[in-house]
């Protein structure tokens, strides 16, 4: 019996140990060597593994900023400048700075703005309904509101807001990673630039239609008239197929653009609320402005309130 | 027993409620809109302007390669404008505007009703003239018919199968076409067999249309080279695919055409349109549209010029009914809901459906207990609620090793859907997603 056990253990520790050198030899043989320096860029990301460098997560970031030896093309959106900073210090490179941005969306056609038009009652789904038809309002640039951008958002800085059917971006959560930006059938998200104090200013429209067909099926659709364009001192905006876009590199946060807006297309979002000169009650005799400035002074306050939101 | 295809299917209430209406022709609109792109394929490329005269049957829009067809003028009178204005997609498409006046021809097309058998047999004089005539499938699909008349080297066609099935509950517009203008018919399948050089044709009919069947047995008694293939009712046996396989026994390949299989399927209204092009040198400017719903006053068949806003059927048909919930463009199955009435009939308008607000609304989704249903109806023997999930988790790879690229989008899954899953409308998004994929890597 004692015989069996004795002849047992030898014979697994002799294949142990003849399966040991072979497998030494073997790896000896097909040893891949590995830069160390993958696995120390590695720890310095911050292993969110979201795609938003373009690459198939952090580790192929890691891979690709060793291999390219130049981080000129090579950004993480989530870590930031003080995370290429450390990967640049790994490698013995320099880093490209890079201006932390913030995803916006150029829509603002919620359900009070944009009647709707027709009834969807399919696939939950944007990109469904983007495939079938235009959306459920006379406008085929807007938001369709079934939230693709907030299943999609990896870092919980989205919701949609079922009073506006719109979603709304978390400034201090969002890493720009762009996952919206690839969600949104209508491309209506943009990444750009973070002002100081989170402030932005932008043109919440992508409607591209003439003016007076955007304005029908929207009343806040840029018209392009341009006026915008006209009154910018810094040439930060520019008029695209009936739109106007602001630059957010070349934006100096004026505010000027944004009561010359005939309809109220561009938000100012994060600023204190403006010392309103038109206090005043509006003049009957003024029958054609009257209209406009109180519009103005709402929308203000609709602004500010979006503001306090964010 | 009656021939049909073996695998899935379903069989959906017919509901055939204009099946007894004769044809009637629809007054002229007082104005047109021709979209420029009716047909799969190259839109065409508009040849007026702005100002110009056009007659009833005029170029006016050429194609614009070899799978695209030519747009004629349905109407006569004055070009308003070459512009934009929205299909049923809501999309804005290019089109031709058309103020209407009078009803003046283009000279040299034939206006009568007269019989005309005697057609010359040349294959490619007949295919140029289809071609001409900016004629496409009328079955819903739209693909150019000079096209399926033309098979890629090497393959040879066998036969023509003639497809009078119309398994879409509600339609009946080729139900009518067969039984009023057969004579007509059958000139055009012997053009198109010419065509085609083959020397047998298969007309399939299911059985729920027993007069046109009985006319047809009738016409055709003596010619041995056209049969009329009864068929089981069974949705959806008006596919291509589904109707080789329940005529012949044949099965296309996967990701093949019919023609792999020696066969070519054309529509009852495509043969239709066909004799008149070839005898009567008449383009294809005006088609039979079903009008129909179970509240619309009178479901009617019409004749409609090509570019006539849908309100003007549903005005002649007894105006909107006031429990309207959904307008489909075709038919329950397969059609498409419209945003608004103001879009035009187009060559592959088959029926307006005015559903009723209790019927068309859907159900709320609920998940799956998996029972397999969808499997079981499937005509192309798919799994859509696996191509479903992964469509809707975006994991194309998956889908396009389950063949999504296959599914023929009927619809069988989502009406058989127990918990009334939206199964076709994320197959139908991977599939697009998956087409991309494969056209990219093409490049």
């Amino acid at each position: 019996m004692s015989e069996t056990i004795i002849y047992t253990m030898i014979a697994l520790s002799a294949i142990g140990i003849l399966a040991a050198v072979i497998l030494y030899f073997v790896a000896q043989k097909f040893k891949v060597y590995e830069d160390p320096r993958i696995d120390e860029v590695e720890t310095a990301l911050p292993g969110a593994n979201c795609g938003g460098c373009g690459f198939a997560g952090c580790r192929a970031f890691a891979e690709a900023c060793v291999k390219e030896n130049d981080l000129a093309d090579l950004f993480c959106p989530v870590g930031g400048n003080d995370c290429m900073t450390d990967v640049a210090a790994v490698l013995g490179l320099e880093a490209v700075k890079q201006d932390p941005r913030v995803a916006v969306l150029r829509c603002n056609g919620s359900c009070d703005h944009r009647p709707k038009t027709n009834q969807y009652d399919g696939a939950l789904s944007c990109a469904a309904a983007a495939a079938l038809y235009s959306g459920d309002t006379g406008c085929q640039y807007g938001c369709l509101s079934h939230g693709d951008c907030a299943v999609s958002c990896d870092f919980d800085a989205l919701h949609m807001n079922p009073e506006t059917g719109l979603p709304e971006v978390v400034d201090e959560k969002c890493v720009a990673c762009g996952a919206c930006v690839e969600a949104c059938p209508k491309s209506l998200f943009e990444l750009r630039k973070r002002g100081p104090k989170d402030r932005k200013i932008y043109v919440a429209c992508r409607n591209e239609d003439k003016g007076g067909v955007a304005k029908k099926s929207c009343e806040v659709a840029c018209i392009g008239c341009s006026k915008c364009f006209k009154v910018c001192p810094f040439d930060a905006i520019v008029m695209n197929n009936n739109l106007a876009f602001i630059d957010s590199d070349k934006c100096k946060l004026c505010r000027k653009c944004v009561p010359e807006c005939p309809t109220n297309s561009i938000l100012e979002i994060g600023f204190p609320p403006r010392k309103i000169k038109t206090d005043l009650p509006p003049k009957p005799a003024a029958k054609k402005e009257a209209p406009a400035k109180p519009e103005v002074k709402g929308s203000e306050e609709t602004k500010t309130d979006n503001s306090d939101q964010k | 027993m009656l021939k049909t295809f073996k695998l899935g299917g379903v069989h959906p209430a017919e509901n055939k409620l204009s099946a007894s209406k004769a044809i009637e022709k629809l007054t002229l609109p007082k104005s047109v809109f021709i979209p420029v792109a009716q047909h799969i394929g190259a839109p065409a490329q508009a040849l007026v302007k702005k100002g110009d005269q056009v007659k009833v049957g005029q170029l006016i829009a050429k194609s614009g390669g070899f799978v695209s067809a030519n747009i004629h003028s349905s109407v006569s009178g004055t070009v308003k404008k070459v512009d934009l204005s929205m299909d049923s997609s809501g999309y804005p498409k290019q089109g031709i505007f058309i103020d209407v006046a009078g009803d003046e021809w283009e000279e040299g097309i034939d206006t009568s009703s007269t019989l005309v058998e005697n057609f010359e047999a040349d294959s490619k004089k007949i295919i140029d003239k289809i071609n001409a005539a900016g004629i496409v499938g009328l079955g819903g699909a739209t693909f150019p018919t000079h096209v399926k008349l033309m098979p890629p080297q090497g393959m040879k066609a066998e036969m023509l199968l003639i497809n009078g099935v119309e398994c879409e509950p509600y339609l009946t517009s080729d139900h009518r076409l067969m039984l009023e203008k057969a004579p007509e018919l059958l000139v055009g399948i012997r053009i198109l067999m010419c065509a085609l050089e083959v020397q047998k044709a298969y007309i399939g009919i299911e059985n729920n249309k027993p007069d046109a069947i009985a006319h047809l047995q009738e016409l055709t008694k003596g010619d041995r080279s056209i049969e009329v293939v009864p068929l089981k009712v069974k949705y959806p046996q008006g596919g291509e695919k589904q109707l080789i396989k329940a005529v012949t026994g044949r099965e296309v390949p996967s990701g093949a055409l019919p023609i792999a299989v020696g066969a070519v399927v054309n529509n009852v209204g495509t043969a239709l349109a066909v004799y008149e092009a070839v005898q009567k040198n008449k383009p294809l400017i005006e088609r039979v549209v079903t009008i129909t719903g179970k509240s619309v006053a009178k479901p009617s068949n019409f004749l409609v010029r090509i570019g006539t806003p849908v309100q003007e059927l549903i005005d002649a048909a007894g105006g909107l009914p006031e429990d309207s919930g959904k307008i489909i463009s075709g038919g329950p199955m397969m059609g498409k809901a419209v945003a608004n009435t103001d879009i035009p009939v187009t060559k592959g308008t088959s029926g307006i459906l005015i559903m009723q607000d209790k019927e068309a609304k859907r159900d709320k989704v609920k998940t799956c207990i998996r029972c397999t249903r969808c499997v079981t109806v499937c005509p192309m023997g798919l799994e859509p609620y696996y191509l479903m999930t992964v469509s809707e988790k975006q994991i194309w790879e998956n889908a396009e090793n389950h063949h999504i690229m296959d599914c023929i989008e009927c619809g069988s899954c989502s009406y058989t859907c127990p918990a009334d899953r939206p199964l076709l409308d994320y197959i139908r998004l991977g599939k697009g997603k998956v087409g991309n994929i494969i056209r990219s890597r093409k490049q």
